[in-house]
């Protein structure tokens, strides 16, 4: 279990307290704090991390959620926000000592302006139910992490999260207009609008992916976009990992910005066929998912030209999908695909590197040697056009020492990551997974200037410590 | 995801199922979003995961279940959209059947709830009892606003008056136990669970079933013997119960196979044909495991039957829209999505489909007598997507659907009505 913090005893000690204190605040139901009814909140989405909490609360409104900060400031309490619980970083796991706030309850979308081309959703919106609120308006809200369909907003923020179609339209941070926040004191700040560009420094940027360290999110104005008009997904099977990675490496070096362009090795193909009947390629050792949208005309030119290249390098086939159920099975697979690696191994880590698109097959090809050197099998799934890894370590963690061995060779991964001029996190943030390796991106300098932002917003280190810096250097 | 059983406890086979399936789980959170009660709840303790993680902790702890524990696992609704979310394949049906087992068998329910848990197991698998406590329960209805308004339990007895029926449609002179012959030479012969509780609520499902396969050349046998699916009890918890309900199903078409042998088991209520499908797991290790896989091979949802066996409408289109509501047993429990819709395009109606419509309607078996907070929300919330299409009236293919749903201003049928009555049947009343 990853170290935490040594738990405040004296908040440990006032715990009943403190829970009464809550109950004092929020509906009979918004407050858990049953030993028995913790335990499922006491993990994430990645699950080999595991600490109860004192308590949780979920509140329904953001005047709740300022009631719940102040009092907890006030008592000298941590708090973690939790969305969903689909953080592959360890972003919601609690602490022994703090109080888990779950927006869950904050579901409604408030306001879709579609002259403005924006909408305003709390914060515990799915980001799948922001453009499912607009279906058949033809808009959309692009950042699609694959877990879109259970993730919420709030934590898309907390994390500045990615996914397949980032390639064209940018990461959560470029599709956001504005936020509703409560600060640790139980202020509630509104920041940014209806508008780009708001006034003043660019606190939004700062702010998103901050992984809930600065404030709690509650609402958020999203831009939505008109969707193109239409969209065609193709398969690309390839004889090798790294044929498949210069092709990913040519295809952008051309010029030629897809949609998405999407990467999954053997392992990957086959736990995803199983689950989605897409047609994947069997015998395939690589796959490239390679989208292009517009005209009619425009997507033909586009996909002329990339099977142009991927011709280049030898492919098993080419298939381009021929209608909007094939392209959604498609699409299936590869969004469930951590998921559907559970059919073929028991657990696994999703790592969340980033390197330079050129460098793809060298990586690959290094991740093959420590497969063979860690004796654990690896499943390569990732954002190739943008070069976000996310190699899946698959181990059993019913064995004893089979964890620390997964831990070890994704620890080298990301360590591969930073050497080849890339970074530590793409999309899943730091949260515990990486925090140890922080050290390999940035010097003490940088961390501690890093640190100096939190204690400017977070004096007493109130909101999710234990994530995102190393332990060992205390607070600036 | 890790689990802790020791080596004692994973000897017990079902305990070692459930071992299985939560090892299959990898804790990712998908199935969060598609569930009925976490969409209303927004509790993770209402979600898949988390009653997930609840049965883990009670099953590893070995302990009797807590309140605490029973309370979220009675919400379930067992509509397995968990199960259609889940890209891991955790087989969720089988350890929340496992877990309302064990909370049965180690949990004391307040003895208000026994004896109404007792006395649905006792009257809903019986046509004659149900029958005669529907009538009851009609005498009674205009005494329900004397009820106490608070307490769950008046609650409870509330919605059960409220869903019985105003009067009782008469037993049809199709239905119990016999051979109905082919309509020219035989192509096939079948077998059909008649049911229970829905030969009493709507007997002109069964009749319009035994039509249509009569008229595609099928010799239509309803066995001796055969009777509850036995999915009442068993998501109760009623293991014992359950299993007798199984075995005397297995035994009478077992008869039937042996004797002049079947090419299905043809079931109209999408719950029942989940729990035939499932006969084989159920009766793993003991004497009738092969019978009782047998007969789950052969099962199949009647619109199943009727695609393989080529429907055809033989009047003109009557120019109706149809809005399809997707019983969960049948799109979750047996994956079977296309083929009630097709068939009904090909009857000639416009088929339309309501948002949302992976969520359950709050029916979800005895859980809208039971739960019927959380039953009448769902419910709400379905009619209000279903009025959004703007149907002339609402198909499914479970009667649990349709009592859930009637009686607000949509008429709701049987999608085995609407193709009966284009292939030549009466119009449904």
């Amino acid at each position: 279990m990853i170290a935490q913090l040594p738990p405040r005893q004296d908040v440990l000690a006032r715990r009943d307290a403190i829970v009464a204190g809550l109950r004092r605040l929020l509906a009979p139901d918004a407050v858990i704090a049953e030993p028995d009814l913790l335990k499922p909140y006491e993990t994430d989405g990645m699950s080999c991390h595991r600490q109860v909490p004192l308590a949780v609360v979920l509140p329904a409104t953001t005047a709740e959620v300022a009631a719940v900060m102040a009092f907890l400031h006030r008592e000298g309490v941590c708090v973690v926000a939790r969305g969903a619980g689909t953080s592959l970083s360890g972003g919601a796991l609690p602490m022994q000592d703090a109080v888990v706030i779950g927006v869950m309850r904050m579901n409604r979308i408030l306001e879709i302006d579609y002259a403005d081309r924006l909408a305003v959703v709390q914060a515990g919106v799915t980001n799948l139910g922001i453009t499912q609120a607009m279906e058949g308006r033809g808009f959309f809200y692009a950042p699609d992490p694959s877990s879109q369909l259970a993730c919420m907003i709030g934590g898309n923020v907390a994390m500045n999260s990615g996914g397949a179609h980032c390639l064209r339209y940018g990461v959560t941070t470029n599709n956001l207009l504005g936020l509703k926040l409560v600060t640790v004191e139980g202020e509630v700040v509104d920041i940014g609008g209806g508008h780009l560009d708001a006034a003043g420094y660019d606190w939004l940027g700062l702010l998103t992916g901050s992984e809930g360290q600065l404030a709690i999110v509650t609402e958020v104005t999203v831009r939505i976009l008109r969707a193109a008009e239409g969209a065609r997904a193709m398969l690309a099977a390839f004889r090798a990992n790294d044929v498949a990675g210069d092709c990913v490496a040519a295809i952008i070096a051309s010029g030629i910005i897809p949609v998405a362009l999407e990467f999954m090795d053997r392992p990957a193909i086959h736990a995803c066929e199983a689950f989605a009947h897409a047609g994947y390629p069997l015998d395939a050792e690589a796959m490239l998912i390679i989208e292009v949208e517009g005209s009619a005309a425009e997507q033909d030119d586009l996909l002329g030209r990339i099977g142009e290249i991927c011709r280049r390098h030898d492919p098993i086939s080419l298939r381009i999908s021929a209608s909007a159920a094939e392209s959604a099975a498609i699409w299936k697979g590869r969004k469930g695909a951590f998921g559907a690696v559970g059919r073929i191994s028991p657990d696994y880590l999703c790592m969340d590197g980033v390197i330079p698109t050129s460098r793809l097959a060298e990586v690959l090809r290094r991740i093959g040697a420590m497969s063979a050197e860690y004796g654990l099998q690896v499943a390569n799934i990732f954002h190739a056009g943008d070069g976000n890894l996310h190699p899946l370590i698959m181990f059993d963690a019913n064995e004893p020492d089979s964890f620390d061995r997964a831990e070890r060779f994704g620890a080298d991964i990301l360590r591969l990551c930073v050497e080849m001029g890339g970074c530590l996190t793409g999309e899943h943030g730091v949260g515990v997974e990486k925090r140890d390796l922080m050290v390999v991106q940035f010097t003490a300098a940088e961390l501690d200037q890093q640190r100096r932002v939190k204690s400017a917003f977070d004096p007493g280190w109130l909101l999710n410590p234990s994530k995102v810096f190393p332990l060992q250097v205390p607070p600036a | 995801m890790q689990t802790s059983f020791t080596a004692a406890q994973l000897r017990d086979p079902a305990t070692a199922a459930a071992n299985q399936v939560l090892r299959t789980c990898v804790h990712c959170g998908f199935c969060t979003a598609t569930c009925p009660t976490f969409v209303l709840l927004g509790d993770e303790l209402d979600s898949p995961r988390g009653r997930i993680y609840l049965i883990k902790e009670m099953l590893e702890a070995g302990r009797p279940a807590t309140a605490a524990v029973v309370l979220h696992v009675d919400r379930c609704l067992s509509c397995l959209s968990c199960m259609t979310t889940c890209p891991s394949g955790v087989h969720y049906m089988h350890l929340v059947d496992h877990a309302r087992a064990t909370i049965e068998r180690t949990y004391r329910r307040p003895w208000h709830e026994r004896a109404l848990r007792a006395l649905l197991a006792w009257v809903l698998p019986h046509p004659g009892r149900l029958r005669l406590v529907l009538a009851a329960a009609r005498l009674a209805r205009p005494f329900a606003g004397l009820l106490p308004r608070g307490g769950m339990s008046f609650r409870r007895v509330r919605a059960m008056l409220a869903t019985a029926p105003g009067r009782l449609p008469p037993a049809s002179p199709l239905d119990g136990v016999r051979v109905h012959r082919a309509e020219g030479p035989r192509r096939f012969r079948v077998a059909l669970l008649d049911g229970c509780a829905q030969r009493v609520l709507n007997p002109a499902i069964n009749d319009a079933t035994i039509r249509l396969l009569t008229r595609l050349g099928g010799e239509v046998v309803v066995s001796a013997g055969a009777g509850c699916c036995g999915g009442l009890t068993h998501h109760m918890g009623r293991h014992d119960q359950a299993l007798a309900s199984v075995r005397a199903n297995i035994a009478a078409w077992s008869r039937e196979i042996t004797g002049n042998g079947l090419d299905g088991i043809v079931v109209n209520a999408a719950g029942c044909g989940t729990m035939l499908k499932d006969y084989g797991f159920m009766m793993r290790g003991e004497p009738e495991a092969e019978a009782a896989s047998q007969v789950a091979a052969l099962a199949m949802d009647i619109t199943e039957a009727l695609v393989k066996l080529g429907y055809a409408p033989s009047r003109p289109a009557p120019g109706l829209t149809v809005a399809y509501h997707a019983a969960c047993s049948l799109q979750h429990g047996q994956g079977v999505t296309d083929a009630p819709r097709m068939l009904l395009r090909k009857a000639g109606f416009r088929v339309v489909e309501p948002a949302e419509a992976h969520l359950c309607c709050g029916s979800a078996g005895t859980y809208n007598l039971l739960q019927p907070d959380l039953a009448a929300a769902l419910r709400d919330r379905k009619l209000a997507n279903l009025c959004a299409t703007a149907p002339d009236m609402v198909a499914t293919g479970n009667i649990g659907c349709m009592t859930q749903l009637a009686g607000h201003g949509l008429p709701v049928v049987h999608t085995v009505e609407l193709l009966d009555w284009m292939a030549g049947g009466p119009r449904p009343g």
